[in-house]
This record gives structure tokens, sequence and C-alpha cells, in this order.
């Protein structure tokens, strides 16, 4: 591949923007997601509403809500910024439900122990269900990373330039090798959010590797 | 949660690092060097390839370019030069269907016709500069079969016949002056059919050659057109007018440098080389910036 | 938000061959197409995996990397490859519904080979202590119980593809992305707006029909109304014979 050597740097150039377009969504969408989901577990009747109409959102097509952006919020139109908080909205809409699904998981009994325990409401919530909650909510997000990649490329049908400009330039020229490139790039991409994901969570959960580790001593 | 949303955003995309558009700030018509140029194309290869000879050129005249390349339709990436938004500075753009965009009440059809009515239904925030002798223009193409059997060799040979006939072009011609209704208007010609397909792109030279469509908008400069035996009907009442590759500029950046420089592009510029060089970049599958490049070096402008 | 509901609400927009019916008719067969060729060949895999245990490792890493492949990047990839190869509209259409099926294939595989796993083992055990060979128990145990989730499956790929069927305006086809891009052909917002609307109001009903599908096909034994039946079929029952 001839032509993804002399262009190693311009594909570079465009898979760090990707990332970034794919990846700050995903944070704040998971930000925004918690709270959310939070607010359904303590008021039971708003769960459903709450996940279809995130839901909805994320049946709105891609390329309509990059270009709806701009009116919306005042931004230019060629601005990341459109894309970036475009993304944002998908990515809530895929992770309010894992949220809210994954704290109601969490055992009552666990809950109990902890209110026994003395730990009031918000404490309870940061250092026993959402990090027993983490597990699933990282699962979730880890669709959502791979969502996310795929999406933004589509992006490039409106001029952001990220591993998407790859498709379209190709498509043009008649040249299959960008777009080649372009999709090779996404999937590498997608497996590097996904190891980093695992990796994290895998940090964040320390007592289910100790717990692996325990039982793996006792059969031996 | 929306307007959070928005401003987590905007804080954190602010202080990202990616290709922020360094647009110049308005109101300031020197030559400030701490702003960048930007140079903008629109969605197709002989349009990139422009945008990288102009900032070549400007580059070589000392100037700091940025290029923001496959941009969009003419409707899309305008709207980034107007005054509220001001991302791309500098655009290469077509003087008959620019006018066109601006006035659809115009009936100039010669190059300096174009050219003048052009400047005049300009907005005050742009500008052009000296035109070229090098055209591109939108086409009606058949291929040989189709001219053969109907006998055409102009535009108007198709009034008897498309009818039953199906076009295929931009989705934008079915309601553009310069499109479905300006063939009716001005040579009678109605389709039968017209599919919404890209503009001058894959999916209409596939779809000509594949004959699930039989007249297709191509450009003039289209390698293709001759890499296929395809022929391009006559335009004799000049419905699609003259076509000069002109720069547009923002009239906050416009100075002195830009000036002469664009101007000597435009200068050196004709259809024959600029045919030779988008062949290059579309059936050579060679880069528009390497091509850029050699012609500006050819020329002595880089 | 006011141009939106006068380009919906227009009479002119809702004739012809690219009115919002016509549309409307040619993203759900682009939609359904691709859902019945994902669901032939995911669902008869995953119920394999699922039962045999076997080639799971492979179901799974193949589930992600289908997920991973940028929808827009694989049409232009496929329109490139088989479009000279296959004459006419088909040379378009078939890139168009191989993407959208490698879209469907994922959530579908994934819903099937997880739904037969999660089988509780002693419905399994006791299906085969009644003397079922195994495809018997795949078919009248495993199918019925894994249900939910194969439904489910299926719920999730219905509107991934239906939201991803606009690319097919993008390569000259039909379905409600040709409203998307040809209002920003156009830069008529309503236009684009609408066709979004539309899309989403499409999603919408579509899910509402395949939870509907989702009572109907899931035995009711699973969803407990069985259950609840015959305990308040016992309660009625103690309640007048005392």
């Amino acid at each position: 591949m001839v032509w993804v050597r002399d262009h190693l740097d311009d594909i570079w150039a465009y898979a760090v923007q990707h990332a970034w377009l794919a990846g700050v969504p995903l944070v704040l969408g998971l930000l925004l997601a918690v709270p959310l989901g939070w607010l359904s577990r303590k008021y039971g009747w708003l769960y459903t509403p709450l996940v279809a109409g995130t839901g909805l959102l994320y049946t709105i097509p891609s390329l309509a809500l990059f270009i709806l952006m701009p009116l919306v919020l005042g931004t230019q139109i060629l601005d990341p910024v459109n894309v970036i908080v475009a993304m944002t909205i998908y990515t809530v809409a895929l992770l309010v439900r894992t949220v809210a699904d994954a704290l109601r998981a969490v055992p009552d009994s666990v809950i109990a122990s902890a209110t026994a325990m003395g730990l009031r409401p918000m404490r309870r919530f940061f250092t026993v269900e959402l990090p027993l909650a983490v597990p699933v909510i990282s699962a979730g997000l880890r669709v959502a990373a791979v969502s996310n990649v795929s999406i933004v490329s589509v992006a490039a049908l409106i001029g952001v330039p990220q591993l998407g400009s790859l498709f379209t330039d190709g498509f043009y020229r008649d040249f299959l090798d960008p777009i080649v490139a372009g999709l090779v790039a996404c999937v590498l991409l997608a497996l590097i959010f996904d190891l980093v994901i695992v990796l994290v969570t895998r940090m964040l959960t320390p007592w289910l590797r100790s717990d692996a580790a325990r039982a793996g001593r006792t059969t031996a | 949660m929306t307007s959070l949303a928005v401003t987590a955003a905007l804080a954190l995309a602010g202080c990202g690092g990616n290709n922020d558009p360094l647009a110049s700030d308005g109101g300031d018509s020197g030559s400030s060097s701490g702003s960048t140029l930007v140079v903008g194309s629109a969605n197709f290869p002989e349009n990139a390839l422009l945008a990288e000879i102009y900032a070549g050129a400007l580059k070589g005249a000392g100037l700091d370019v940025d290029t923001k390349l496959n941009i969009g339709s003419r409707e899309v990436y305008l709207k980034s030069m107007e005054p509220g938004d001001a991302s791309v500075d500098i655009f290469p753009e077509y003087t008959g269907v620019l006018r066109d965009y601006f006035d659809q009440s115009t009936t100039g059809t010669t190059s300096e016709e174009v050219y003048k009515e052009l400047v005049a239904a300009l907005p005050d925030y742009l500008k052009v500069l000296k035109p070229s002798t090098a055209e591109d223009k939108d086409a009606v193409v058949v291929t040989q079969d189709t001219a053969d059997k109907y006998h055409l060799s102009q535009i108007g040979d198709l009034a008897d016949v498309a009818g039953d006939l199906t076009l295929g072009g931009p989705p934008e011609w079915k309601t553009r002056e310069t499109g479905v209704p300006g063939l009716e208007k001005v040579y009678g010609v109605t389709f039968g059919d017209f599919r919404a397909l890209d503009a001058g792109g894959p999916l209409t030279l596939r779809a000509l050659l594949d004959g699930q469509i039989d007249a297709g908008n191509l450009f003039t400069t289209d390698p293709n057109i001759a890499a296929n035996n395809l022929v391009v009907l006559d335009d004799p009442k000049s419905l699609f007018a003259a076509q000069n590759v002109v720069p547009l500029v923002r009239s906050d950046v416009l100075n002195d440098t830009i000036e002469t420089t664009l101007d000597k592009v435009s200068e050196a510029l004709n259809t024959d080389n600029l045919g030779e060089l988008v062949k290059r970049v579309v059936i050579d599958k060679e880069d528009p910036e390497t091509v850029a490049a050699d012609f500006l070096k050819q020329e002595g402008l880089d | 938000m006011n141009d939106v509901l006068t380009w919906l609400t227009d009479p002119a927009h809702w004739q012809g061959y690219d009115g919002i019916p016509a549309r409307l008719w040619e993203h759900v067969w682009y939609s359904a197409l691709a859902l019945a060729i994902a669901a032939a060949v995911a669902i008869p895999l995953g119920l394999w995996v699922g039962h045999t245990g076997r080639g799971r490792f492979l179901a799974v890493n193949l589930t992600g990397a289908f997920r991973a492949i940028p929808s827009l990047g694989l049409l232009f990839a496929s329109l490139m490859i088989l479009g000279p190869r296959i004459q006419g509209d088909a040379g378009v259409l078939v890139p168009t519904e191989l993407i959208l099926v490698v879209l469907a294939i994922p959530p579908i595989l994934a819903g099937t080979y997880s739904g037969v796993e999660q089988v509780d083992a002693a419905a399994r055990d006791a299906a085969r202590g009644m003397g079922m060979r195994g495809s018997q128990v795949l078919a009248k145990v495993e199918v019925p119980c894994a249900m939910p989730l194969i439904a489910s499956g299926l719920r999730s790929a219905a509107l991934q593809v239906v939201a991803t069927a606009t690319l097919a305006a993008t390569v000259g086809l039909g379905g409600l992305g040709r409203f998307l891009i040809d209002g920003l052909a156009v830069r008529d917002y309503a236009q684009m707006a609408g066709g979004a609307v539309l899309v989403a109001a499409l999603a919408l009903l579509v899910d509402l029909a395949a939870s509907m599908l989702q009572r109907v096909v899931v035995s009711p034994g699973l969803t407990g109304k069985t259950e609840r039946r015959d305990t308040a079929k016992r309660r009625l029952k103690t309640r007048t014979a005392s």
C-alpha cells in the first residue's frame, strides 16, 4: 500500500481529530448520563420517560444533527463543536439506560448495609452504588465508544476533517486506497478505545480481580 | 441539560488541540501577520486542486495559509464566508454559477458579461479577483451510443426524446436555474425522470455508463469524459453561462499581496492545463497538493 | 420549528415519486430487506453457537469487529468494488443492503447466542430427562426461553438499520435520507429537519411495533403472566372455598 505509506502523517492527523471528536463526547456523555441515571433510580417513575426520551434522540440521523447544530448553537458551520455536541447527545442517549439499569442492579441488601453503616445518600452513591455499577456501565461505554467512532465519520459529508474524509476523498476520485486506510484506521481506533475502557474498568474494580484470584487459589 | 452539555463541550473543545479555523478577525483589513488565511474548497477534486494551488501560491508569497478542503456544496460553504461565521477566507469559484447563486435574474452569457454581473451581484463582504481564462462548465453528457441513437449533438436535440429519458445530476439541479428548470425554459427539454446523484461525481458517471441515466451532469474538464468516450452536448443557447475560474475572497482579508499573487495564478491557468492537472489528480490518483506544487514551480509561483 | 411544521404539512410534499409516502416506503423496504437477511444469517448462527457452545470466541469477536466498521466507509468501498460488477440499480442497492446487513448482524447474533446460553440449565436438563434429543431441546426449550433476548436483539438491530438507512441517499438511492441530502444541497433546513423528524418518527413506530411483537412472541411462562394468572386463580379458589 504505497499510498498509505506516503500519507501516514495525513492519516495520523485525521485519526487524532477523529479520536478527539469521538472521545470527548464519551466523557461528557458519561458525566451527563450518571446524574440522569441516578434521578431515574431515586424517582422510579422517571425511568420509562427518561430512557424512552433519550432513546428517541439516538434515532435522529447523524447528518441532520451535525447540520442543524450550528443553527441551534449559533456556532460556525464548520466548527468541530457541532460534532462534539451532537455526539454527546448520542452518547447520553445510549448511556442513560445503561447507567439506570446498572444502578438498579445494585442489590438492595448492599444499599441497606451501607445505610446501616451510617453513610449518607450522596456518600453512599459515590462510594458504594456507583463503583458497583461500574462493570455494567463500562460495557455500555464500550458499545458507545464503537458507535461514536463509526458515526463521526459521517461528518465528512459536511467537510469536518477526520478519518471519514478519507472515505469521501477516495470516493470522489475512484480511489480505493484511502477508503481502505480509513476503514482500518477506524477499526483500530475503536479497538484502542475499547482497550482503554477495559483497562480503566479493571483499575476501578479491584475487588473483582482479587475475588477471581482468591477463587483461583482455593481451587488450587 | 443541553446548555450544560454545550458549555462543557465549548470549554473542552476550546482548550483542545484541533483544526480550529483560525479565521482572521473581522473588521481588520490589514495583512496582520498574526492571522492565518484559510482557503476552502468544494467537495470535488478539481476545486480541491485549485484551492491547493491558491494556498501554495500564497504561501510562496510569504503568507500563513491553512486549507479546508471538501466542505460541501456551494450552499453550505458560502455560509462559512458570511460575516457572522468568517471561518473561511478564500474559495476558488466559477463566475457563472456564483453569479446565479446571488442573482437569478441575470442574462449575460459571455465571460465578460457574466463577470460584470457577478461583481454587481456580490454582497459587500465578498470580492472576486481577476478571472482566469480557464473554464470548467457544467455540461449535459451522454454516451456515444445514446448520441448515435438519437442523433444528438446539442442539448436542444433532446427536446423530442427527453420525455422517455432519465437525467442524472446533483440534488440541487432539481430547483437550480441552471438545472432542470433551466433545461425546460431554454431548450424546451423536459426529461421523463430526474435522479439526484452527485455533482459530476462518481455516482453520475457510473449511472451514465451503466445506463441507469441517459444523460448526466458532468464538468467539462472531467478527464473521465475522454476516458470513457462520452459525448458533451453543445450548449449553443448558453444555458450554462461562462464559468471562468475566479478567486472569491472575503473583503475583510483582501490585501495587495493576496490580490497580486492570485491574479498571477489566474493568468497562468487556462482550460487546457487545468484539464491536465485535474487528470493527474483524478485518473493518476496523485495528491492535489503535489500536483499543485508542480504547477506552481513550473510557473515560477512557489 | 415553525418552518419544519410548514414543510411537513405542505400537501405538495406528500405527493409524487419524491413525496413523503414514497420515500417512507422506500426506507421501510430497504430496512426490512436488510433485517430479514441479517436475521436469516445471524439467528441460525447464534442458535448454533449458543446450543453447541462452539465458536463463541469467533462470534463475540466478529460482532465486535462488525460493529466497529464505519457504515459510510464500507458503503463507499463496496460501491466501488461491487458497483462495476453488478448491472443497473442493483449495483447500488446491493452495496447499500450489504452495509445495513453488516450493521444488523451484531445485535441479532449477540442477542441470540447469549439468549440461548443463559437458558436455565435446569430447564435443559428437564428436557433431556423427558427424552428430547438435541435438536428438540433446542427447538422446544432453548429457543422459547431465549426469545426475550433474541427479540431484544432484533429490536435493537431494527432501530440501528432504520437510522442508518438514511445513508442510502448519499449514493443516489431513495428513502427518507433523500430529504436530508437534498435539503443539505440547497440549504433547505426545513426539509432537512423534516426528514430527520420523519426518520425519528419511523424509528419510534418500529420500536413500538417491535415491543408489541415481543409481547406476543415471548412465551407467557417467561413474562410471569402464567404465574400471575395461576396465582390469581388459586387465590380466587381459596377465597370462595372458605
